[in-house]
This record gives structure tokens, C-alpha cells and sequence, in this order.
């Protein structure tokens, strides 16, 4: 996948082009490479937060309360004095790996489930597919909402929240996936050659049918990013002091004066996840030659 | 047909069967201990008064009797009694259910007239900078947190500009309309009050702008990808070739058969209005199902979360099978 999507990328970046050509690169690759930058910057910031900040974020002064943006802080500062800026660059180290946990968890269960429900059929297909219908019945927030309350505040727990009602649209996508592949002549030879349906299942079928999987990966860590934060905006997520995006939206939605309290956390959320959208926009038109934009 | 729509309400009956099931166990086997939550610490470390209390609310009881306990509770129309608020949750529900209806009916609506039309046009005038624009419009619908989305357009247009009214959903000194059906653009209406109705609409604008972001950008997609499929169809270069105008050969042939992916996806979204609803109410003090959800959960009061979440699965539910129905009326080959 990434090898087929370097190769364009590489040519338009050695030679040069004509205009008009330059403008079709763009067309066609503009807006996922500008997601991706955005996602990789936000990834390259969270990592080196300690490194470029001068505070901490927890450090609390008093005095400070509730200064607007300024030179000292450039986000300004929130109702106990601590620099939103700070606060706001830790929140990418949750919101970013909170969303690629509930995401890659999510896709890996709901993928072998799938899989298994295709490639068994019987009953463990109808028991599988039945017990997705199930969990698709509910709405993900409210479903998610319940659990967390039941499993108590906290990040751990609101992941597996999270994950209980996640796997499902994975499971149903990868068991239309492998129904397709199970029909190839592949799979017949490899069960003529004598291997266990595990190995054929995991090292033949799985890696020929997770193009879709990957666009659906890719767009979902965005909307993974959106429903932890909030759960957190309604004080399930994390626990604070943990700075954390949709926690510190909440923590200044009474403030309309002092707007940037909320403001900002939400605007670093909203810009991550058009980052996923263009780029799940873009690899879903390279992968859909039909739904091309041309 | 008729046999299509008794099978999918009989599946219907089954999954909502096994929603409770599902509720049950979750409201059942959580590791906080509810007579600890409910109980002070010294009515709980009190042994005999633990198992009376136990006892009254049938917790004694093994899981399986609990569980039909519940059922024929359900049967009843009675979803428990809400720790907060100490009512029936069926009473909560029913006080705040038309609050939610409302805003959703109007933001929906919002969402077809704006969404759909944008779509048609992103499709028709293909790669031109309205489709570009509605492309962006409907991604950063999609991608904005609703929570958020809702704080700014009231700390804009309320705090700053000062030109749309505070949170509620009404003039805090004005009096609610007499209550015939809850929703108070209709009640307004019907008392003949048309000031109450203008200071109703007035508050529902900008709640249902916020409600409608996310649903207007998927509208808009799904219309224009479904548009510029059926664009290629031979029926419509037939109808070219008879010379018909581009317009008509758009709203008379193309649009009818791009509406049906549309239709499924609005009844799917008009569901996640309906139960999504927990983040905009929050943020503009909306007396909804959405804030009840909310204050539940902030509150972790149980039978309360149990009580919405089996009517909102209820709900879609219902609204599924709606959906499947009306598919099958449009198009005749789903029933086979």
C-alpha cells in the first residue's frame, strides 16, 4: 500500500513538472498530503512537548489566572493559572494514542472476528454477525456513555468502552472482505496444499483484503479523536489534572468571556481530525478509481 | 411484501429483546457495588440494614430472576426509579422527550434543505469551486466536535455579537406555553401567542445549526457520490438524447434514483440526531433527553442511563425497520 502511494509522490518530487501536470499532483494528492502534515505535525509536537515548552502542565500559579493570550502565554491561561498552551500540546499525547488504541484494537478484533464468521460460516457466522447486529443496535455514544459510567471515570476504562462498541463496523466490513477472497482459486490451493484454516485465514486471505480496512482505519482514528474527547467533555475520560482536550473544552464552557480557554482545545481537536478526514478522503480516491475526482 | 415487513419486525422484536438483555447485564454486572453508591458509609457498613435493603430492591435474588424481574418491570412501562431525580425514569423521559424531538425535527430539516441541494449542485457543476466548497463545508462539518462547535457559535453570536438569544429554550422570565405536545413551536402556535413562538424559534437556531453541522456535511457527500453515480447511467443518456434540458434531465431522472442511498442515510442520521443530541444540550442548558443523559451519567445515576439507552436502541430500532421498509417500497428488488 505504502510502496504504490510513494512511487507518484516520489517522481513528482524529483522531477519537474509541467504546470499542468503539477496541478493534476495536486488534485489528486493535494488534500491527503496535506493530512497527512497536519497529522504528522501534531504527532511531532506531541512527542516533543517537554522539549519546546517552558512549563508544565500542571503547574499551577494563582496569580495567573485566566490571563488572555499573551507574549508569556501565548494561549493564555486557564482558571487555575496554567498555561493552556502546554496543557493543549500534553492533550496530543492522549488524544492522539487514545485513537490509534481504540482504532487499532478495534480493527484488529473486529477483523479476525469477521474473518472467522466468513470463513466458518454455519453457526459461528450467524452467532458472530448476530452479536454485531446487536451492539450496532445501539447509538455508539450512548452505548459507549453507559459503559463508562458503569466501569467508573478514567482513560483505561473509557477505552474498553469504547472498544466494545468499535469492533463491529470492522467485523462487518472484513466479513463482506473475505467472502469475496474466500471464493478465489488462491485459498483452494493453499487448503490443497494442506494448511490450517488459521494460517490461510491470517497469512493469505487477511492480507488481500485489507485495502478497504486501511481507509476505514485511517478515517476512523478522527472519529475515535472526537468521541474520547467527548466522553471527557461529559467527565467520563480522564481524570483530572490530566490535561486532556475535550476535559479542558469543558473545563471552560462556562467562560465566554475568557473564550479561549475552550476555544483553542477544540480547534486543535476539529484540525487532527480534518487532518484523518483528508487523508481518509484521499486514499479512499486512490483506492476507488470510480469515486475519482478527476 | 407483506411477508418482508412481518420478517423484519419479528427481527426487529428479537433484537430488542436482546437489547435488554444487553442493558441488564451491563447495569448488572458492573464492579461498582450499588448498595455502596447508593447506601452512606454508615447505613452500609450495617450489616442487617445492607441485606433488607437488598432484599427490597431484589438483589438477593439469582441474575437469571432479576432479569425477568426487569422484564416484567419493562412490560409495565416502568424503566425504575431515577436515583437523582427520584421519579420514574418513564417520567423523566416523557417530560424531556419533546425538548429533543424539537430540536432535532429543526435541525434535520436544516440539514436536508442545505445538505441536499449543495450536494446536487457539488455534483452537477463537478470539480468547480462550488464543489470544492461544499467538499470543505461538508469535511469540516464532519471533523468539528459538537461540544465545541456549540460553546463557539454561543460565545459568538450570544456573548460577542450579542445577536442570538442565551442558552434554554426560552426567555428565562418567559412563561412555557400551556403544554398540549411538548414541542413549543406547535404549543405557541396553538395558544396563538406569537411572540412566545418567535422567542421559541429564536432559541432553537442556533442549537439546530450545531445539531445539523455534522449531518449536513454526510448529507452533502452521500447526495453528490450518489448524484454523479446515476449521471452515468444509459437511462440518462437516453434522456439527454431525447433532447430534454439539462435541468430536467437532473430533477426528473437523475435525482429520484440518487435519492434512495439518500433516504437511508437521513433516517439513519435523523436517529443519531435524536440520541445525539447529549453534547449540543449540554453546552445551550436544553432541558432534553440529551442533557438528562448527561446529568445521569455526570451524576452516575444507573437506572436513569439504563432507562435511556434501552429507548434510544428502541428507537433505532424503530427507525431501522422505517428505513428497510421504505427502501423496500422504492425499490421493489430488495424484497425479491
Amino acid at each position: 500500500m505504502t510502496a504504490t502511494a510513494a512511487r507518484p509522490a516520489l517522481a513528482a518530487a524529483s522531477v519537474p513538472l509541467p504546470a499542468s501536470r503539477r496541478r493534476r499532483w495536486l488534485r489528486r494528492y493535494g488534500l491527503a498530503s496535506l493530512g497527512a502534515a497536519i497529522i504528522l505535525a501534531w504527532i511531532l509536537v506531541a512527542l516533543l512537548a517537554p522539549l519546546i515548552l517552558p512549563y508544565l502542565p500542571d503547574t499551577v500559579e494563582v496569580t495567573k489566572r485566566l490571563q488572555p493570550p499573551e507574549a508569556a502565554h501565548w494561549l493564555g491561561t486557564d482558571a487555575l493559572g496554567r498555561d493552556d498552551l502546554t496543557r493543549l500540546l500534553y492533550g496530543a499525547r492522549i488524544s492522539l494514542s487514545t485513537g490509534f488504541i481504540v482504532v487499532v484494537v478495534g480493527a484488529v478484533f473486529g477483523t479476525l472476528l469477521g474473518g472467522i464468521a466468513a470463513y466458518a460460516r454455519g453457526a459461528v457466522e450467524e452467532l458472530i454477525m448476530r452479536a454485531t447486529d446487536l451492539v450496532l443496535c445501539f447509538p455508539p455514544i450512548i452505548l459507549a456513555l453507559a459503559i463508562a459510567a458503569a466501569l467508573g471515570i478514567g482513560t483505561t476504562n473509557t477505552i474498553i468502552a469504547m472498544l466494545v462498541v468499535w469492533w463491529p463496523k470492522f467485523a462487518r466490513l472484513a466479513r463482506s472482505l473475505v467472502l469475496v477472497q474466500r471464493s478465489h482459486e488462491y485459498v483452494e490451493a493453499a487448503t490443497v496444499v494442506g494448511l490450517t484454516p488459521a494460517r490461510i485465514l491470517l497469512r493469505h486471505i487477511i492480507p488481500n483484503a485489507i485495502g478497504p480496512l486501511v481507509v476505514l482505519v485511517t478515517l476512523d482514528v478522527g472519529n475515535a479523536i472526537i468521541t474520547f474527547a467527548g466522553l471527557s467533555f461529559l467527565g467520563l475520560g480522564v481524570v483530572p489534572p490530566t490535561p486532556e482536550w475535550g476535559s479542558m473544552v469543558a473545563e471552560g464552557r462556562e467562560l465566554v468571556e475568557q473564550w479561549w480557554v475552550a476555544a483553542f482545545p477544540g480547534l486543535a481537536i476539529l484540525t487532527i481530525v480534518l487532518g484523518f478526514n483528508f487523508l481518509g478522503d484521499g486514499i479512499r480516491d486512490w483506492l476507488d478509481p470510480k469515486a475519482r475526482r478527476r | 411484501m407483506l411477508r418482508y415487513v412481518v420478517s423484519r419486525l419479528g427481527l426487529s422484536v428479537v433484537m430488542a429483546l436482546l437489547a435488554t438483555l444487553v442493558i441488564f447485564l451491563i447495569a448488572n454486572t458492573v464492579p461498582g457495588d450499588p448498595v455502596l453508591a447508593q447506601l452512606g458509609d454508615v447505613a452500609a457498613s450495617n450489616k442487617e440494614f445492607v441485606a433488607a435493603w437488598r432484599a427490597k430492591y431484589g438483589l438477593d435474588l439469582p441474575l437469571w430472576e432479576r432479569y425477568f424481574v426487569f422484564l416484567k418491570g419493562l412490560v409495565h412501562g416502568d424503566l425504575g426509579i431515577s436515583i437523582a431525580s427520584q421519579r420514574p425514569v418513564l417520567d423523566d423521559i416523557e417530560q424531556f422527550a419533546p425538548a429533543t424531538l424539537e430540536l432535532a425535527s429543526v435541525g434535520f430539516l436544516l440539514a436536508l434543505v442545505v445538505g441536499i441541494p449543495l450536494g446536487i449542485i457539488a455534483a452537477v457543476r463537478r470539480d468547480s469551486w462550488i464543489d470544492h466548497l461544499a467538499r470543505l463545508v461538508s469535511l469540516v462539518g464532519v471533523s468539528s466536535p459538537t461540544f465545541w462547535l456549540a460553546f463557539i457559535m454561543l460565545a459568538l453570536f450570544y456573548g460577542g455579537l450579542q445577536v442570538a438569544p442565551g442558552p434554554g429554550r426560552l426567555d428565562p422570565i418567559a412563561f412555557p406555553p400551556p403544554t398540549v405536545t411538548g414541542l413549543y413551536l406547535v404549543d405557541t402556535a396553538l395558544a396563538g401567542d406569537w411572540a412566545a413562538f418567535r422567542d421559541a424559534l429564536a432559541h432553537l437556531i442556533l442549537p439546530s445549526l450545531v445539531l445539523a453541522a455534522a449531518t449536513l456535511g454526510l448529507l452533502t457527500r452521500t447526495t453528490r457520490a450518489s448524484m454523479l453515480e446515476s449521471m452515468q447511467q444509459d437511462y440518462v443518456r437516453m434522456a439527454r438524447a431525447k433532447g430534454l434540458s439539462e435541468w430536467r434531465v437532473i430533477l426528473g431522472h437523475v435525482l429520484p434514483n440518487a435519492l434512495i442511498p439518500v433516504v437511508t442515510l437521513g433516517g439513519l442520521a435523523y436517529a443519531n440526531l435524536l440520541t445525539g443530541a447529549v453534547m449540543t444540550e449540554t453546552v445551550f442548558s436544553w432541558p432534553g433527553l440529551g442533557r438528562y443523559t448527561f446529568t445521569s451519567a455526570a451524576a452516575l445515576d444507573f437506572p436513569a442511563i439504563m432507562g435511556i439507552t434501552l429507548i434510544v436502541a428502541v428507537t433505532y430500532l424503530v427507525i431501522n425497520l422505517l428505513i428497510d421498509i421504505s427502501y423496500a417500497l422504492m425499490d421493489p428488488r430488495v424484497v425479491r
